[in-house]
């Protein structure tokens, strides 16, 4: 059962990680949100083996989960909805500026471009 | 005492509902924001005080007991980077408040800026590592909208860029707190320090490496800075000074606090950081020098700077670490001020291009001033607080003989004082009639600035002068403070008694 949950969370970190390294920007925040879900997993099975109860009724009553765990997936998946709903927000705002979702060049990398395309242009 | 240590985290928290009810009221709003940021530096003076005689102090809110409950703790590092970043906080407020860009979007800039601020405070007395990460999200939470405040296309473009980065580093931290917990059955700090100890060699140090990317993305250490000189120079003036004074430095701290409380050395320099603190020092600088705008050059100096961070860190003596401490508190006053002078620059000017300035020297001499003294403290020169701190580090780096990272630190001083003199002989000097007329020159070609702008700004560089002054009593501070990182068995005691 564990090993099944294991194998889950290593599959949603590198389909995150793969859409992360993407240029889309939906695509980057989509491969954010999976890799969320890959933590949030994780962070519950921090807890322990699965299959004890959640809530038990008086003392006595048996072993039951781990309920810190889960209360800190709780909180992180309530800060990684508000992040990816901003990011969404920004991505719209991208695309309403330059109607494209690709994700640009950085200042530093426009400025490498210029250079090799004037080297080339010197070369021929 | 139990309130005092909340204050600096509930204080702003609560204004910052208050200002989002009173969006209608500009002035009520700035007033407020004024007014409690002002209470929560007296609570954190006060904090100060009382750690400095009394020793570390920790609170349990909630009321449930230490390991299991959310734990403030605040000793000496804590409470003096709690003390120098609300005065930052303060004096940047009242730059923004003079700066006629924030005036546009007062609405959203007061309660995100309150929200920042307690998210810098909770990120500096937080005792427990999940609490930790939640005071990240609410520290960058904020720092997400004030960077894109305003919506323009560059400000999307780079905005974007530091909020995936950020959230994918956040995404690491709730995987390394998942598998802490995992391996030692607590996120509580103090309870960490002797459980972690406890744990085989690899796991150890696999948990350590783990933390140590986290917040090295939040700190920009190299190789993972590429966000940071990207990002920053977009955000409006204030903004930019904030972030450049304080947020790389909450990822410095939490640096510091992980590697010495829960990963210790056994008292030999690590390696892996002096070697991180070589290689941030080096690029951060080789990246100034490469660049041609104020902000930006400011931005790779970041970098550089928290090279030296983490040196006296990685050296792991009581004044290696004492250097870092002390390098911090010079630092975040030194780097805010200067993003002050840039917007200062860009305000009167409307650029920070090097090509297009000149001869501000003439034109607006006070200016200049306030850009010539912290520009030469952040190079290292004598008699400035920057020479101190430098100073302290090599001394403690001859100290455990690492020649080498002592070598590179003073090569790199040298190159900081050379990129700090392109962009004084870009801004400054040359003569004023070379360049094109400005809308905002008066008569006689001087330029002038708010005065709420060059207030604070001149209140910080005297903050600076009196950091060189005052060295000998808040180096023995700083050494106080190492003392406990170092050695954390009070730092133990206070939270698990």
């Amino acid at each position: 059962m564990i090993l099944v949950l294991a194998l889950l969370v290593g599959a949603l970190y590198a389909v995150g990680t793969y859409l992360l390294l993407q240029r889309t920007l939906t695509r980057v925040v989509i491969g954010l949100a999976i890799m969320g879900h890959g933590a949030n997993l994780l962070l519950l099975l921090a807890g322990g083996r699965a299959g004890r109860a959640p809530i038990v009724d008086g003392p006595g009553a048996g072993p039951f989960a781990d309920p810190l765990p889960q209360a800190l997936a709780l909180t992180a998946i309530v800060i990684t909805f508000g992040i990816t709903a901003f990011l969404l927000a920004l991505a719209y705002r991208s695309w309403l500026l330059r109607s494209d979702d690709e994700v640009e060049d950085d200042v530093e990398d426009r400025r490498i471009a210029r250079l090799v395309r004037r080297h080339e242009e010197n070369d021929s | 005492m139990r309130a005092l240590i909340a204050l600096p985290v509930v204080l702003p928290l609560l204004a910052a509902g208050v200002s989002l009810a009173l969006h209608r009221r500009p002035a009520v709003q700035r007033a407020l924001s004024v007014v409690v940021l002002g209470a929560t530096l007296v609570a954190s003076v006060a904090l100060l005080v009382t750690v400095e005689r009394s020793g570390v102090a920790a609170v349990q809110v909630g009321g449930w007991p230490a390991p299991i409950g959310i734990t403030l703790v605040a000793d000496l590092f804590a409470a003096i980077m709690l003390v120098i970043s609300t005065v930052m906080v303060l004096a940047v407020l009242v730059y923004a408040i003079g700066h006629p860009r924030t005036r546009d979007h007062g609405l959203f800039f007061h309660p995100l800026y309150l929200i920042l601020a307690t998210g810098v405070a909770a990120s500096f007395l937080t005792g427990d590592l999940f609490n930790l990460f939640v005071a990240f999200e609410v520290t960058l939470g904020a720092s997400y909208v004030l960077i894109t405040l305003g919506g323009s296309r560059d400000q999307v473009r780079s905005g974007m860029t530091y909020v995936v980065i950020n959230l994918l580093a956040s995404t690491l931290f709730v995987t390394a707190v998942g598998l802490v917990y995992a391996a030692t059955g607590t996120v509580n700090m103090a309870d960490l320090a002797g459980r972690v100890a406890e744990l085989p060699a690899g796991v150890r140090q696999a948990l350590g490496l783990l933390l140590l990317v986290v917040f090295g993305v939040k700190a920009a250490i190299f190789p993972l800075f590429f966000w940071l000189p990207d990002s920053y120079p977009t955000a409006p003036a204030p903004v930019t000074a904030i972030f450049a004074g304080l947020l790389t430095k909450v990822g410095v701290y939490a640096i510091i606090r992980t590697q010495t409380l829960l990963f210790p050395t056994d008292g030999s320099p690590s390696t892996l950081l002096l070697a991180i603190a070589g290689g941030t020092m080096v690029v951060g600088v080789l990246g100034a020098i490469a660049q041609n705008d104020v902000k930006r050059i400011l931005s790779f100096h970041i970098i550089s700077q928290i090279g030296y961070m983490v040196l006296g860190l990685g050296l792991f003596t009581v004044a290696g670490v004492a250097g870092a401490i002390f390098y911090i508190v010079h630092h975040i006053v030194v780097k805010t001020t200067l993003f002050l002078v840039g917007g200062l620059v860009e305000q009167s000017t409307g650029t920070g291009a090097l090509s297009r300035l000149g001869g501000l020297l003439h034109r607006a001499p006070v200016v200049a001033g306030l850009f010539l003294l912290p520009a030469l403290s952040l190079a290292g020169l004598p008699p400035f607080s920057g020479f101190v701190a430098k100073l302290a580090l090599v001394q403690a780096g001859l100290a455990v003989e690492a020649h080498t990272i002592v070598a590179i630190s003073l090569l790199v001083s040298l190159l900081t004082l050379f990129s700090m003199t392109k962009i004084w002989a870009g801004v400054f000097w040359g003569a004023p009639e070379e360049v094109p007329p400005l809308e905002a020159a008066a008569g006689d070609g001087r330029l002038s600035s708010p005065a709420l702008m060059v207030a604070p700004t001149a209140a910080l560089v005297v903050l600076s002068l009196v950091i060189a002054v005052a060295a000998a009593p808040l180096w023995d501070l700083s050494e106080r403070a190492a003392a406990t990182l170092v050695d954390p068995a009070p730092y133990v005691e206070a939270v698990l008694p």
